[in-house]
């Protein structure tokens, strides 16, 4: 023991970081925030340390070539000993630390944090969360699959839609004219040292700020953040009922630090390595691209907003988005810290949340996307071709052959994309049932150069069978008099 | 000399320092942001766009849409499977060609030929287009992309070397109405 306290003294007379080091894990901090609400950013510095860890170890195996990525994560999980848990624990760390940054950041918005004097760790904190997404996004592309080729198709698309340098902002993010080596060589230079240097940087300043301006109080209804008075009140705070971050505080930090990192790891173990999918071969198109988790909301959005809107709010959007982050703390820099006493915040949170949630979800189904088989996997139910004549029927084979089943459900059973067909005889009459599927229109093709006029009829006559035993198909009322009208007097 | 003398030029040496280091800096930044501008820079000299062949034209049948594949004629030894690029040809009536991009006029992704209900489809976000590549439904704001072409020496030709995207449709015409 003693020739331990001896080398520690020969260092630290030449370090002299013993002194500072102890300084600051003793520093008080607000006794309230010795609590379970505060663990969030020590948990996403720990997944950031696992991203490094297990970054450096993929990188002695990974080929960032785009003729052998994709052969070299193939040997990372099937040829080298262990090497699909350190894919899977980089995998599952990146999911868990985009998911704990974004928590800490709800935390800190609903506690006030962002308020005087913490303005700039905010807004740091938004740049964090910026490349966070950005090391999510680039280690997608590094997973060199058919989704990655195609999510930066989506990428370049997006970006060619930037008025007047769109086209140069495409060469420039994919390396040259086309998805190819150079593209992957950037991204794995964004991924590896761009991104990461940002991110150490921002992660050095964020911390720095927490410690010299001290950790958020907890926040008290009623007691109000003013520019004037608020060093004072914190001070007396930290000072005169504050306890020291080590250990009362840290021993929190540190246990939910590593609940999360098992949780990582028995995730890594139970579900294992994300992909890859299929080879980034851009002739194999028999292909659906995802994108992660993380971006299924925003699949979600691109499939909905209407083509006209799509392009300013893909553009403007973002912008106005982190304008609005940035802007936060400086709008509303003083006042009430608590939730308790800030309904529109909590309802904002809630907006955001639902509408996120909402979109992921339905992200996850796409049913805006026509199921490419159901044509030729998905059979017509058959109490729907029981007891019907032969043009009903000969119809319904019209219905699988000519891929309606693609877009429109039975017995929901198939697309999601138009509406489900189980009762359209009740919504539409045989005239009008014959002018939408030769005309198309309300976002359905038009199918009149597509079908004979024999194909049509009994088409018709299959659609007009889909309605509930006890209730009749629509009729247009006035059809049997103009009929009879005509009977009656035949055109000369 | 006085000290206070001393000091200012002590400081203006200090200022003449920075000034070097600001114009070698700034020297260094033109190669540099040459370098990181390769990719745009290039096509403005060279042109990444060449005549390439898709193959005899027996092997698009009149009236039918066959899937094609070319060597993007910009690779390197490195660029593995992502060189070879698939289009659709669409054989008119024998004499008449319409070449489509693979890239869904919206955001890139495969399209999809149905022979069965003569339609393109993707898997994306649901875009739909006719057989002559004009826009039928879904988000896409415009007809499929479609390839200049020539036929030679028995063979169909198309100029191409970029991915088109809807920003930069460059030498791509739009779909819809067939120019002959």
């Amino acid at each position: 023991m003693r020739l331990i306290q001896k080398l520690g003294d020969w260092f630290d007379l030449r370090l002299q970081l013993g002194t500072p080091i102890r300084e600051t894990a003793e520093h008080a901090v607000p006794r309230e925030t010795a609590s379970w609400f505060y663990v969030f950013g020590s948990a996403a510095l720990t997944c950031f340390t696992l991203q490094i860890v297990t970054g450096i170890l993929l990188a002695l195996i990974y080929v960032p070539s785009a003729g052998e990525a994709w052969n070299s994560l193939q040997t990372l999980n099937h040829g080298i000993s262990l090497g699909w848990f350190i894919r899977a624990l980089h995998g599952w760390g990146s999911n868990f630390m985009v998911a704990i940054v974004l928590i800490h950041m709800l935390q800190v918005f609903l506690f006030g944090a962002y308020k005087f004097p913490r303005e700039l760790t905010w807004i740091i904190g938004v740049f964090l969360l910026l490349v966070t997404l950005g090391m999510a996004f680039t280690g997608q592309v590094l997973r060199f699959d058919q989704d990655a080729y195609w999510g930066l198709g989506i990428g370049a698309s997006i970006a060619s839609r930037v008025p007047v340098i769109g086209p140069w902002a495409v060469n420039l993010m994919l390396g040259g004219p086309i998805i190819a080596g150079a593209t992957l060589s950037r991204f794995f230079a964004l991924h590896v040292f761009v991104i990461p240097g940002l991110l150490i940087a921002f992660v050095g300043v964020h911390l720095l700020m927490v410690l010299k301006l001290g950790i958020n109080e907890w926040p008290m209804p009623g007691r109000i953040v003013r520019r004037a008075t608020y060093m004072q009140e914190y001070h007396e705070l930290t000072h005169k009922q504050g306890v020291p971050f080590v250990p009362n505080a840290v021993w929190k930090d540190i246990i939910f630090s590593g609940v999360i990192l098992v949780s990582i790891a028995v995730c890594a173990v139970h579900f294992g390595p994300f992909g890859p999918g299929g080879q980034p071969d851009p002739t194999i198109i028999q292909t659906a691209p995802r994108p992660d988790f993380f971006f299924l909301w925003l699949y979600a959005l691109l499939s909905f907003l209407p083509p006209s809107a799509e392009t300013p709010i893909l553009l403007i959007g973002p912008v106005i988005g982190i304008i609005i982050l940035l802007a936060l703390p400086l709008v509303a820099g003083e006042g009430e810290k608590s939730w308790k006493r800030r309904p529109i915040a909590v309802l904002t949170i809630l907006l955001v949340v639902v509408a996120l949630g909402t979109l992921t979800h339905l992200a996850q189904n796409t049913p805006w996307s026509p199921v490419m088989d159901a044509w030729s996997s998905l059979p017509i139910p058959p109490e729907y071709l029981q007891s019907r004549t032969a043009l009903e029927r000969r119809g319904a084979l019209v219905f699988q052959a000519k891929q309606c089943h693609n877009c429109h459900s039975l017995d929901d059973q198939g697309g999601k994309r138009g509406p489900a067909l189980d009762q359209v005889a009740l919504r539409l009459n045989s005239d009008q049932l014959i002018r939408q599927v030769i005309q198309g229109g309300g976002n359905m093709p038009a199918y009149g150069k597509n079908l004979s006029p024999a194909e049509t009829t009994a088409l018709v006559a299959f659609l007009r069978t889909l309605h509930p035993a006890g209730q009749s198909p629509a009729n247009d009322a006035s059809r049997a008099v103009t009929l009879g009208a005509s009977e009656v007097s035949p055109r000369p | 000399m006085t000290e206070g003398t001393g000091i200012s030029r002590r400081a203006m040496l200090v200022k003449l320092g920075l000034l070097l280091n600001g114009i070698v800096g700034a020297a260094l930044a033109v190669p540099i942001v040459r370098y990181l501008l390769s990719p745009v820079i290039r096509e403005k000299k060279i042109g990444y766009e060449s005549w390439l062949s898709l193959g005899g034209l027996e092997q698009f049948p009149t009236g039918q849409t066959r899937l094609a594949t070319y060597r993007n004629p910009v690779v390197n030894s490195w660029d593995g499977e992502t060189g070879d690029i698939a289009c659709w040809v669409r054989n008119v009536d024998g004499q008449t060609f319409q070449v489509f991009a693979i890239n869904c006029a919206h955001l890139g992704c495969p399209v999809r030929w149905f022979p069965q209900s003569n339609l393109f489809m993707c898997p994306c976000h649901g875009g739909a287009y006719y057989q002559d590549g004009s826009r039928a439904s879904g988000p896409p704001e415009r007809g499929l992309f479609q390839y200049h072409y020539k036929v030679e020496g028995g063979k169909l030709l198309i100029k191409a070397g970029e991915m088109p995207t809807p920003g930069r449709s460059g030498n791509v015409k739009s779909g819809g109405t067939i120019c002959a």
